[in-house]
């Protein structure tokens, strides 16, 4: 039972294309995990379908129509290969991947932590995190956005519980020490827009292994 | 007008998937491409981009007829889906990350109760649309064609953020009220 969900405004921004790839990567995450954002995404993509429409129309010219018709006359129907899944990752991440959890590169973040980051383009950095059970991610402040999808395991921060396909939103005013449940370990899909502030002198070492 | 009607749109994308037939996709491309270039060019391509990404999804369309459900969208929802993601990826120059496809596909034989609920709703909000106040209407237009977060129509327009973020919220209330 999801408990964490996407903001209105993410889900509008993902709807509209507005996101940049790395934000999309956690909408799209969540969205495969929670039914309920899947509708209201669903909802505004009629709304961007009603946006269209209601443009006044633009003259296309006739060439434009005229090769849209060559085209389709050698083309075939498409259906697209079926997409990668996992029991763990959904077909988003598993994409990202190249497979299941056993195909993730680790590498080692210090502490236990493990991280690897996923190759979307550079306006902002998607990572999954490893936090074996009971460890906490190092204390940190953001200078922006972060989105924490849960994969595996829960984590607490502060009073709130998240479990699978639960997403944290946190904003710059927050600062948050996530800590992993001690029954499993937790494999969450963290991505900010921001270098992380860490705080104190150990999680500072943690920073160039970190990669930001 | 039967432009309006959802309905003869759900005919026309079956005569191209059953049929294949032309003269539908012809009626779907005259309907749909000139308000797509509009849409694109709104967004900031140029006129010869705009076509390029028309042709493509256009072609696209055709190629996919098959692979459209009634009973999870309406035609022009699916088209502007399409049209979206080719934006992402010649104009922003990234991937688009899609969620997991729910365990149920198009070939089911779609449910008539739901396909209506779906094309009336798909009427109420294009209704709804432009019954909305200028003020709200320009903001959610901004914000699907503009390619623009809040804060930057924040910047674009001189509103303060609060502003926009309750505009857009009202806006939606109102959408979504018509659409239940
Ligand atoms: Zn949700």
């Amino acid at each position: 039972m999801i408990k964490h969900h996407l903001t209105e405004d993410l889900l509008m921004a993902y709807s509209a294309g507005a996101l940049s790839e790395a934000f999309s990567l956690a909408v799209a995450t969540h969205i495969s995990l929670c039914d309920e954002c899947r509708a209201a995404a669903e909802s505004y993509d009629a709304v961007g379908g009603a946006v269209m429409v209601s443009t006044d129309a633009a003259p296309v010219s006739d060439s434009c129509l005229s090769n849209t018709l060559a085209a389709i006359r050698e083309a075939d129907t498409e259906t697209p290969a079926p997409r990668l899944t996992d029991t763990v990752l959904p077909s988003p991440l598993a994409e990202y991947v190249g497979g299941g959890v056993d195909k993730i590169k680790w590498k080692s973040a210090g502490m236990g932590v493990k991280q690897a980051i996923l190759p979307t383009n550079d306006d902002a950095v998607a990572r999954l995190l490893y936090i074996p059970a009971g460890a906490a991610v190092p204390d940190h402040g953001h200078g922006g956005l972060e989105l924490t999808c849960v994969l595996q395991g829960a984590f607490r921060d502060e009073d709130m519980r998240f479990a699978r396909g639960d997403i944290e939103v946190a904003t710059e005013e927050v600062d948050h020490t996530p800590i992993a449940d001690i029954s499993e370990d937790c494999i969450c899909l963290a991505v900010t827009d921001a270098p992380l502030k860490f705080k104190g002198w150990l999680p500072r070492l943690a920073q160039p292994f970190l990669g930001i | 007008m039967k432009e309006d009607n959802h309905g003869y749109w759900i005919d026309q994308m079956r005569r191209i998937s059953e049929n294949r037939d032309e003269d539908a996709f012809v009626a779907l491309f005259q309907h749909f491409a000139p308000r797509m270039k509009s849409f694109l060019m709104r967004s900031g391509s140029d006129n010869a981009l705009a076509e390029e990404i028309v042709q493509d999804v256009m072609t696209t369309v055709w190629r996919k007829a098959h692979l459209f459900n009634p009973t999870r969208a309406s035609v022009s929802t699916w088209i502007y889906t399409i049209a979206r993601n080719r934006r992402v990826d010649l104009i922003r120059r990234q991937k688009r990350p899609e969620p997991e496809d729910l365990p149920w596909g198009p070939e089911q034989e779609p449910d008539q109760t739901d396909l209506i609920g779906l094309q009336q709703e798909s009427e109420q909000l294009g209704v709804a649309l432009s019954a909305l106040p200028e003020k709200q209407r320009i903001l959610i237009e901004k914000a699907y064609f503009g390619d623009l977060s809040h804060g930057e129509i924040a910047a674009e327009t001189g509103l303060p953020l609060g502003t926009i973020k309750s505009r857009i919220r009202l806006a939606l209330d109102r959408l979504r009220h018509a659409m239940s």
